[in-house]
């Protein structure tokens, strides 16, 4: 045989299988076809992408599935693309999307280094969930932020960082999706997804110490010990009082600040809020700039 | 040939320097702090209440539950107050405080020296009285003993062992018990034998402690002991004394991932158990007190004290001449096993084998280097692990898979730790993998539940 006639047959026999294992292949992908909805590759296209799983799904794609496919996704909420990608996605599939509120992740410690006296040196390993596996931590609180920075690690939008001065993090607004990664996180349940608030301004109680007043405000100087005060003061009867410790419902609070300004401990904090007059109510304000002076430390600054 | 465990196995320096120190009645303080939950399980419930009188002996919180221990007063005097106080490692723990006035114990009590033989006693009877003398494994894993000797049905105990290795470096409390009690230990290893229902009981004691190994054959050749009671010499090997080590070592047989040593034929009791066994059923004593090495390379007397339960460590560093000036770490038990204290005002409890000043040289860690996955941890491990995969994956987050590693096999020994050249903090991210997969564990039986 010559080499021309080799070549054709290769070409020949190669085109030939080529073409039945095409018209095989065809009738197989006829028979075993997966109808999928192009509309969810439409709505994950809408969403941000980041795969952050704050909507309870491993990344977008579940949460668009989910969003195509449940008649009611009044439940759903993508926290990174907030109520404006909701609308969107709303309208794009017809169906009704509940309303929320933007929120933020709040560290509720206030536990500085000059704060909260570290009565030990923790060795281990530099985790905060080793830390809380192993004792109490550095300090007299045993609720307080341990500042290995687990929350830092966790974040997928560079939103919170360890303040080397302090020692607590701090959450940037301007980046923070509320994903609840760090939330999840913190092996103290510290920090906390809260309304960001009307022109970002929030009350709340940063503190999450359980213990007894006396015990409390031996380890912190600016812990709750839970004297009630807030509770007595608070006009809409947003705050409750359990286990020593006040909380400050925000879909209660009216931001009237009366609880920043009773509170002995400044273990409240306003965040948001321009500065106050003095000649609105002189002793009121006064009480407030101390509180505020003592709380500096751990207050966010918007 | 001596016998020792197959797998794994570390061999540290042993350092016992206070060796040759006699068991030493550690005065009374002036106010106990004595916790509630001194043992593995639950906590004990409080029987008494600010301001009530006890004396030595009396029950201040009892059993609750299956798994748990009664706890007695150490001392006679007043009760300040029933609350949260911080334990050794800073965490607030419900404490009885009882300020001291004399030294008054409940008649029941036979606080006499002489040594009773004869043990007549039902097996019934007898793990009534360990229950009632709040005994608990004193080791260091305070499991509460009666429940070790209650053999689930179906189930057949073969042979009693009993734990003389202490294998941690430093410790001596053990080893000082088997030399100046030796009598009432094999007693009360005929008590336990007897509780069991077994005729066969081991003694087992590693090769470092020679003196302990003769004095005891020296005894058991009077001949006046069951003669199912033997020494059995082991070559020195950490962790020789773990459960599930030493019944390989002993027996030649392997408890199996996931089941207890009751599974294999075994029963495995601590020396110290054996002897406050003994106190309990004989005397009628319960724990109030136990033997605790005081140690370090710089402390000036290297001591082993007899002391009340609930007593302040602090104050026994400084019966042991202070705190040197380069201590590092307080560390409470041995320097393999035992956890650095954050707050040495914390009580003596019935797990409190030893108090180990380590000087700051070296406490200190090193720096931690990446893995460069030598294995070494691999060959160490004793229970036959991959300590490098399971701290990874633990770190990571992954407690799913940490089951199929067999995480919950984790004995906590630190050989990983103590053999990684890169210095990687294993132990500690495996602690917490353990934590989280027996969460995972515990969920499940709940929901099947």
């Amino acid at each position: 045989m010559d080499g021309t006639l080799i070549y054709t047959w290769t070409v020949v026999i190669l085109v030939g299988l080529g073409l039945v294992a095409a018209v095989v292949l065809y009738f197989v992908a006829q028979k075993f076809k997966v109808y999928e909805d192009p509309r969810i590759d439409q709505v994950e296209a809408m969403l941000p992408g980041a795969n952050c799983g704050g909507c309870g799904f491993p990344g977008c794609r579940g949460m668009a599935e989910a969003l195509v496919k449940n008649d009611d996704i009044a439940s759903l909420y993508c926290p990174v693309g907030g109520a404006s990608t909701m609308q969107a996605i709303a309208e794009f599939l017809g169906k009704a999307v509940a309303e929320k509120e933007p929120m933020v992740a709040v560290v509720r410690c206030g536990g500085t280094f000059c704060n909260r006296a570290r009565i030990n040196t923790f060795d281990g390993a530099r985790s905060c969930a080793v830390e809380a596996s192993l004792y109490g931590g550095e300090t007299g609180c045993t609720f307080g932020c341990l500042g290995n920075g687990d929350c830092t690690r966790v974040c997928n939008f560079d939103a919170i960082h360890m303040n080397p001065e302090t020692g607590l993090p701090e959450v940037d607004e301007e980046k923070c999706t509320a994903c609840g990664a760090c939330v999840k996180a913190c092996p103290k349940h510290i920090i906390e997804l809260r309304k960001k608030g009307l022109k970002g301004r929030r009350v709340y109680v940063n503190c999450v110490n359980q213990d007894k007043g006396a015990v409390t405000r031996k380890a912190c100087a600016v812990g709750c010990i839970g004297c009630g005060k807030c509770v007595k003061t608070c006009p809409f009867e947003a705050i409750t009082l359990e286990n020593n410790l006040a909380y400050i419902d925000s879909a209660k609070c009216r931001l009237c600040r009366k609880c920043v300004a009773v509170c002995p401990t400044g273990a409240i904090v306003e965040v948001g809020f321009p500065a106050r007059k003095p000649e609105t109510d002189t002793a009121a304000a006064a009480t407030t700039q101390e509180t505020k002076t003592a709380a500096e430390g751990g207050e966010q600054h918007a | 040939m001596l016998k020792t465990f197959r797998l794994g196995g570390v061999h540290p320096h042993d350092y016992k320097i206070s060796r040759d120190a006699a068991i030493r009645v550690f005065d009374v303080p002036a106010s106990v702090t004595i916790p509630l939950g001194q043992h593995i399980g639950a906590p004990a419930t409080a029987t008494v209440q600010k301001g009530d009188k006890v004396r030595v002996g009396d029950v201040i919180g009892t059993a609750t539950g299956f798994v748990s221990a009664n706890i007695h007063s150490s001392v006679s005097g007043t009760v300040t107050s029933v609350d949260t106080v911080p334990d050794g490692a800073n965490l607030r723990k419900l404490s009885v405080t009882i300020a001291v006035e004399g030294d008054e114990w409940n008649p029941e009590i036979d606080r006499t020296d002489t040594l009773i033989k004869e043990c007549t006693l039902e097996p019934k009877e007898i793990i009534a009285r360990i229950a009632a003398a709040g005994i608990v494994g004193l080791g260091g894993a305070t499991f509460p003993t009666q429940v070790k000797l209650s053999v689930p049905p179906g189930k057949v105990a073969e042979a009693l062992i009993i734990n003389g290795v202490e294998c941690e470096p430093y410790l001596t409390a053990d080893y000082r018990l088997m030399m100046e009690r030796g009598e009432e230990l094999l007693v009360g290893c005929e008590i336990l034998m007897r509780a069991l229902g077994v005729e066969e009981c081991y003694i087992g004691i590693e090769n470092n402690k020679p003196e302990a190994i003769k004095h005891l054959n020296d005894i058991l050749a009077g001949g006046s002991y069951h003669k199912g009671i033997r020494v059995v010499p082991l070559k020195m090997r950490y962790p020789q004394g773990g459960e599930k080590q030493l019944i390989a070592a002993i027996m030649k047989r392997e408890v199996p991932s996931g089941a207890l040593p009751i599974d294999v034929g075994a029963v495995v009791q601590n020396v110290g158990t054996t002897y406050a066994v003994y106190q309990a059923v004989q005397k009628r004593r319960p724990i109030v007190d136990r033997v605790v090495t005081v140690t370090g390379k710089s402390l000036a007397h290297p001591s082993n004290l007899l002391v009340r339960i609930g007593t302040p460590i602090s104050s026994l560093i400084e019966a042991c001449g202070g705190m040197p000036e380069d201590t590092g770490k307080v560390i409470n038990g041995g320097p393999m096993m035992g956890r650095a204290m954050a707050n040495i005002e914390a009580p003596v409890t019935k797990g409190t084998s030893g108090v180990l000043l380590m000087d700051e040289k070296s406490s200190v860690r090193g720096t931690e280097m990446p893995c460069i996955s030598c294995a070494k941890c691999v060959d160490v491990c004793p229970m036959g692990l991959e300590p490098y995969l399971i701290s990874k994956l633990s770190r990571l987050g992954r407690y799913d898979r940490l089951e199929r590693e067999r995480t919950a096999d984790c004995i906590e020994c630190g050989c990983c730790s103590f053999t990684c050249p890169s210095n990687l903090p294993l132990l500690d991210y495996i602690r917490l993998g353990k934590a989280e997969t027996m969460k995972l564990i515990r969920a499940r039986q709940a929901q099947a539940k």
